[in-house]
C-alpha cells in the first residue's frame, strides 16, 4: 500500500512540531525517517496513527484521502505501528497479547484462544519468527516481544508498519535479526516506515531515507550517502563524529573494585563478583545491554545500594559502607543515568540545580545561609561555560530540552575536584550537537588526570570514548578488552560469548574476566 | 523504601525491604512512573498558581451565595408565586445574599453600625485574633507539603503542645517574663516532640505518615482526656475535665490594651512566618527540604539524606503547629482548657495551607481569610439567621475548588500549562518538551 502525507502542520501552542511536512512511503520499500530527539519524527507518526490531529495537510492512502479519529480507524485502514515501548501485558501469553482489543469469541463469550495461537504460529512460522504462542511474554527477551508487537500488527492486516526507534531496546546481534525481518517483510509487500537517529542501520536498511530537522523535512539521501552526510543534513552543519583524543595516559590505579557483589531484596545478585581497577587518566566503558547490571555496579559505587559486599576503594581509601555524601565528598563525580528523576530536580532552577550536592558545606552555605549572590555569579560563568541555552539561571531545568539539563548536570559534576569520574548514559536521548559537547567534556576530564567511568550501551560511543573496555552480562564481567576491540566481537561479548582472546596491553593491574 | 515520594499510597505494591530504614531498589520502573503521576498531582494541589486560590475563593462565595438563598425563608416563599410577581423572588434573593454577605464583612473587618474607628475597627481585631493559630499551624502544615509530607496530625500536636506548654503555665511558678517564655517553648517541643515521632518512624520503617498522624491524633485526644481527668492536668477538687487556668505570669500580654482580644501571639505569627520563609528560601535546610520534597530521588543521588529531611521537616512542622496549640493556652482560652482546645484547627490548617499555595506569606493571607470568615460567621448567624454551617461550606469548596484545578480552569476559561493535545501520550508529551 502506497502511503502519502502532503503538507502536514502540526503545532502545540506556538510550538510548530510538524511545518508542512510531505512524505510519500511507496508499496513495499523501507522508508526511514532520520532526525534528532525532538525533530518531529514521532510527532509526525503519531498524526498518522491518529493519536494527533493536524491541523493542516492530509493523508492518503493508495491515493485516496484518509480520516484517523483514533488508533482504531488507522489500524482498520491497515496502519501498524510498532512502539519504541512495547504495548505488551507482560503476564498474558503470546496469543493472548495478540488477541488483545480484536477478541474472538466463540458462543457464550468464551475467547476463542485456538484461533489467535493458529494466527500466531500461521505469522511466525512465515516470517520464521519462531515465536511460541503460549509463552509469556514476561519470560521472553526483548528482541522476540518485540516481534510479538510485529505479529499483533500484522494480524490486524497491516501494510503499512511503523517502526518507532526499534533497535534501543536490542542488543546488535538482536539489532541485525530485526534489519532480516524488516527485509522480509518488504519483500513480502509491506510498506515500512523506520524512525530513527542511528545513521548506520538505515544506511544498512532503507531505500529511501528522510531527515527531518525542527519540524521540516530538510532533505532526502540515499542510502549510499556517508555518515557524515547524514549527520550534517540532521543537524544542520558539518559533525565531526569521531572524538580528538589523545592515546591515554594511564597513571596509578586510582578505583579498586574486588569481588563487588551487590543483591536485590529477593536475595538475587544483580552484580556478581565483579574486579577490575581504573587508572588515574584513563575511560573505562562499561558496556552491555541495558539491565545486566551496569546500573547496580555504579550505584553500588557510589553508595546508593544498600547490599554490598567486596571491596571498593578510591586511591587507596575504602569507599564501601559510605553514603552519598562520603562518597561525594570523596572527590567523586556521577551522572546518573536517568537525569530528569535521579540527577536534578525538574522544578528547581538552573542555578539552585548546580549547589545541589554541595548544599551542606562552603561555598554556597555559610551559617545555614544560602549564599545566594555567589550562588548566582558561579551559575552564570557556569552557563557559559557549559554553552546551557536558556533564559537565564532562573529558568527550572524542568523546562529546557534534554541535552542542555545535561550540560546543567555535567556542570555541577565537573565543577569540583574530581578523582573519579562515573558517567551513566551519559548521551542518551542527546542531539548529536549535544553528544560531540559531552563527549569532549569527558576526554577533557580524562586528560586533567581524573579516573574516568562510562557506562554505555551504544556501541559507538563506547569505541569513541574507550581506552578499555569492560562488558558485562547479567551481572557479570564478561572480559575487560582493549578500547580498539572490533564491534563485532563486542556485540558478541555482550550476548555473553567470552572474549576469544583477551590481550590486556594497558591493562595497569590483573582483571579477572569472566571466570571471576 | 524510605527513598520513594511519601505519596504513595499505602499498601500500593512495593517491593518488600529486606532490612527497615534502608532504601530498596528502585529499578522497578513502572511503579515508579505510577509515583511520579502522584507526585506531580500532589504538586499541582499543593504549590499551583496564586490566580487558582483566589478564582477558588471566588467560585465557593458564589456557589455560597446559592445556598444562603435556597436556606431563605423568605425566599423560599415568594419562589412559589415565582410566574405571576418574579420580581419578588430576585428582590428576595439580592436581599438575603447582600445581607448575609454584608454581615459577614461587617463582623469581620469593620463594623459601620459603631460610632467611631476604634469600635468599628474591633471586628478586624477578631480576626486576627482567630487567624493567629491558624496560621500557625497552617505554616506547619505548608512546611510539610513543601518537603512532600501531609501532616494531617495538627490536632494531636496542638493538643500535646497545649497540655505541656499549659501545664507549665499554670502548675510552675516563675518570674514574670520568663514563664511565658518557658510556656511558649514547652508548647513548641510538645508539638515537634508528637511530629518528630511521625518523622522518625517514616525514615526509620517507611511507615507512611498520613496514617502515623491520624493515628496519633487519637492517642494525643485520648491520653489528653486521660490527663485532664485523672492525671497532672487535671483541676484539683473538680470533676470537669478542664484543667486550672494559666497563671497571670505566662498568659500573652494583650497588644492593644484590655478592649481588644488582640495579643501577643499574632507578633509571635508574624515572626513565625519571617522564619519559615527564612527557612525555605533562604536557609540550606530550607534548600535540602524543598529538594526531596520536589524530587527525592535527585536530592539522594545529591548526597542529601532523604531520612534526616523527613525528621526534621516533621520537628519543625510539629513545632509550628505546636505554636498554635499553645497560642490556643496562653492567648485565646487562658482560662483553664479541655481536650477539644484545638477546636479543628489543625484540620483548618490543612486548607489555609493549600489556599496558601504552601508559601509563607500565602499562608498568612489565606490565615486572615479564614480567621475573617470564623469572626464574621458569628455575627453573620445572629444578625441574618444564616446558619454558621454556610461558611463551613463556603471553607469547604474553597478546598474542593483548589484540589481540582481543571475544574476551575474550565470555568473560568484559563489557559491549561503546556497546552495538552488532542490525545496526550507520555511518549508525544517527552519529544515535544525536548525542543
Amino acid at each position: 500500500m502506497k502511503l502519502e502525507l502532503r503538507g502536514i502542520t502540526k503545532r502545540f501552542g506556538a510550538l510548530v512540531a510538524n511545518d508542512n511536512i510531505n512524505l510519500t512511503v511507496e508499496a513495499g520499500e523501507i522508508h526511514a525517517l532520520l532526525g534528532e530527539n525532538g525533530a518531529g519524527k514521532s510527532t509526525l507518526m503519531n498524526v498518522l496513527y491518529g493519536l494527533y490531529r493536524a491541523e493542516e495537510g492530509e493523508i492518503l492512502l493508495d491515493d485516496k484521502p484518509a480520516h484517523f479519529a483514533g488508533p482504531g480507524d488507522a489500524m482498520k485502514a491497515g496502519i501498524g505501528m510498532v512502539h519504541q515501548h512495547f504495548m505488551l501485558i507482560p503476564v498474558f501469553t503470546v496469543a493472548e497479547n495478540v488477541m488483545l482489543g480484536h477478541e474472538e469469541t466463540r458462543i457464550g463469550g468464551r475467547l476463542d484462544l485456538a484461533a489467535a495461537r493458529l494466527r500466531v504460529k500461521h505469522i511466525s512460522d512465515r516470517f520464521g519468527f519462531a515465536v511460541d504462542p503460549d509463552a509469556l511474554v514476561e519470560d521472553l527477551p526483548v528482541g522476540v516481544q518485540q516481534r510479538v508487537e510485529i505479529i499483533k500488527a500484522l494480524s490486524q492486516d497491516a501494510k503499512v508498519l511503523v517502526f518507532d526507534e526499534p533497535t534501543a531496546v536490542l542488543t546488535p546481534q538482536e539489532t541485525d535479526e530485526l534489519m532480516v525481518i524488516m527485509r522480509q517483510l518488504k519483500d513480502a509487500g509491506t510498506s515500512i516506515v523506520f524512525i530513527t537517529h542511528k545513521l548506520r542501520e538505515v544506511r544498512e536498511v532503507a531505500d529511501r531515507i528522510t531527515v527531518i530537522r525542527l519540524g521540516k523535512v530538510v532533505g532526502e539521501a540515499s542510502p549510499t550517502a556517508t555518515n557524515e552526510e547524514l549527520a550534517s543534513l540532521m543537524v544542520g552543519r558539518a559533525v565531526d563524529l569521531t572524538v580528538d583524543k589523545a592515546p591515554a595516559t594511564p597513571g596509578a590505579p586510582a578505583l579498586v573494585v574486588s569481588g563487588l557483589t551487590v543483591i536485590d531484596p529477593r536475595g538475587q545478585a544483580l552484580v556478581n563478583n565483579v574486579s577490575f581497577t581504573v587508572a588515574t587518566g584513563e575511560i573505562l566503558a562499561i558496556a552491555g545491554v541495558q539491565g545486566n547490571g551496569q546500573t547496580e555496579l555504579t550505584e553500588a559505587l557510589m553508595g546508593l545500594q544498600p547490599r554490598v559486599v567486596g571491596e571498593i576503594t578510591l586511591d587507596g581509601k575504602s569507599l564501601r559502607g559510605h553514603s552519598v555524601r562520603q562518597v561525594l565528598d570523596a572527590a567523586v563525580g556521577f551522572v546518573p543515568e536517568d537525569r530528569t528523576e535521579d540527577g536534578l530536580v525538574g522544578g528547581f532552577t538552573i542555578a539552585e540545580n548546580l549547589m545541589l550536592d554541595r548544599s551542606h558545606r562552603l561555598p554556597f552555605v555559610k551559617r545555614f545561609n544560602l549564599q545566594l549572590a555567589l550562588l548566582a555569579e558561579f551559575a552564570t560563568a557556569k552557563v557559559k561555560e557549559f554553552d546551557v541555552r536558556s533564559q537565564g539561571i532562573d529558568t527550572p531545568v524542568g523546562r529546557l530540552s534534554g541535552g542542555n539539563q545535561q550540560k546543567v548536570v555535567l556542570a555541577r559534576e565537573l565543577s569540583r575536584e574530581l578523582r573519579l569520574f562515573i558517567a551513566a548514559q551519559p548521551t542518551r536521548g542527546l542531539d548529536v550537537g549535544s553528544i560531540e559537547f559531552v563527549h569532549e567534556r569527558i576526554v577533557a576530564t580524562r586528560d586533567a588526570g581524573t579516573a574516568v567511568i562510562v557506562i554505555s550501551t551504544e556501541l559507538d560511543e563506547v569505541a569513541a570514548l574507550a581506552d578499555r573496555i569492560m562488558v558485562m552480562y547479567r551481572g557479570r564481567i564478561v572480559g575487560i578488552v582493549p578500547g580498539d576491540t572490533p564491534r563485532a566481537v563486542l556485540g558478541l561479548m555482550m550476548a555473553g560469548e567470552p572474549a576469544p582472546i583477551t590481550p590486556e596491553p594497558t591493562t595497569p593491574a590483573p582483571t579477572e574476566g569472566a571466570a571471576a | 523504601m524510605s527513598d520513594t515520594p511519601p505519596q504513595t499510597p499505602p499498601g500500593s505494591a512495593t517491593p518488600p525491604a529486606g532490612s527497615p530504614g534502608k532504601p530498596a531498589s528502585r529499578r522497578d520502573r513502572p511503579q515508579t512512573d505510577e509515583e511520579s503521576r502522584w507526585h506531580g498531582v500532589f504538586r499541582e494541589i499543593t504549590s499551583g498558581s496564586a490566580i487558582i486560590s483566589v478564582l477558588a475563593v471566588v467560585l465557593a462565595l458564589l456557589v455560597g451565595a446559592v445556598m444562603i438563598a435556597v436556606t431563605n425563608d423568605d425566599v423560599q416563599e415568594s419562589a412559589g408565586y415565582f410566574f405571576s410577581r418574579p420580581s419578588d423572588l430576585l428582590g428576595d434573593v439580592w436581599g438575603a445574599v447582600s445581607g448575609a454577605y454584608s454581615a459577614l464583612f461587617q463582623g469581620s473587618i469593620y463594623n459601620f453600625g459603631r460610632g467611631s474607628f476604634a469600635e468599628g475597627i474591633t471586628p478586624f481585631t477578631e480576626t486576627l485574633v482567630f487567624a493567629t493559630p491558624l496560621i500557625a499551624a497552617g505554616l506547619g502544615v505548608a512546611l510539610g507539603f513543601r518537603v512532600g509530607l501531609f501532616n494531617i496530625g495538627g490536632r494531636g500536636q496542638m493538643l500535646i503542645a497545649a497540655a505541656i506548654g499549659g501545664w507549665v503555665a499554670f502548675a510552675v511558678a516563675l518570674p514574670y517574663g520568663i514563664h511565658l517564655v518557658a510556656a511558649l517553648v514547652a508548647g513548641i517541643l510538645g508539638g515537634a516532640l508528637w511530629g518528630g515521632i511521625v518523622g522518625l518512624l517514616k525514615a526509620r520503617t517507611g511507615a507512611h505518615e498520613v496514617i502515623t498522624t491520624i493515628m496519633l491524633n487519637y492517642v494525643a485526644f485520648y491520653l489528653v482526656s486521660y490527663l485532664l481527668r485523672e492525671g497532672f492536668l487535671r483541676t484539683p477538687g473538680s470533676n470537669n475535665p478542664k484543667s486550672p487556668a494559666s497563671k497571670e505570669t505566662a498568659v500573652f500580654p494583650d497588644l492593644l490594651g484590655p478592649d481588644y482580644n488582640l495579643h501577643l501571639g499574632f507578633i509571635l505569627v508574624i515572626a513565625a512566618t519571617i522564619f519559615t520563609w527564612w527557612l525555605l528560601s533562604r536557609s540550606n535546610l530550607g534548600f535540602q527540604f524543598r529538594a526531596v520534597g520536589e524530587n527525592p530521588n535527585a536530592a539522594r543521588v545529591a548526597g542529601i539524606s532523604v531520612q534526616r529531611m523527613y525528621v526534621y521537616a516533621m520537628l519543625l512542622s510539629g513545632g509550628l503547629v505546636g505554636l498554635a496549640g499553645i497560642n490556643q493556652v496562653l492567648g485565646t482560652t487562658t482560662s483553664g482548657f479541655g481536650a477539644t482546645v484545638d477546636s479543628g484547627i489543625g484540620f483548618d490548617a490543612i486548607t489555609v495551607a493549600l489556599l496558601g499555595r504552601s508559601k509563607p506569606w500565602g499562608v498568612f493571607a489565606a490565615g486572615i481569610l479564614f480567621g475573617a470568615f470564623k469572626a464574621g460567621s458569628f455575627s453573620m448567624q445572629a444578625a441574618e439567621g444564616v446558619p454558621i454551617d454556610i461558611v463551613l461550606v463556603v471553607q469547604s469548596l474553597i478546598v474542593l475548588f483548589i484540589a481540582a484545578p481543571p475544574l476551575v480552569r474550565a470555568i473560568f476559561r484559563l489557559p491549561t500549562p503546556g497546552d495538552t493535545p488532542l490525545r496526550a501520550r507520555p511518549i508525544v508529551v517527552k519529544e515535544v518538551a525536548a525542543k
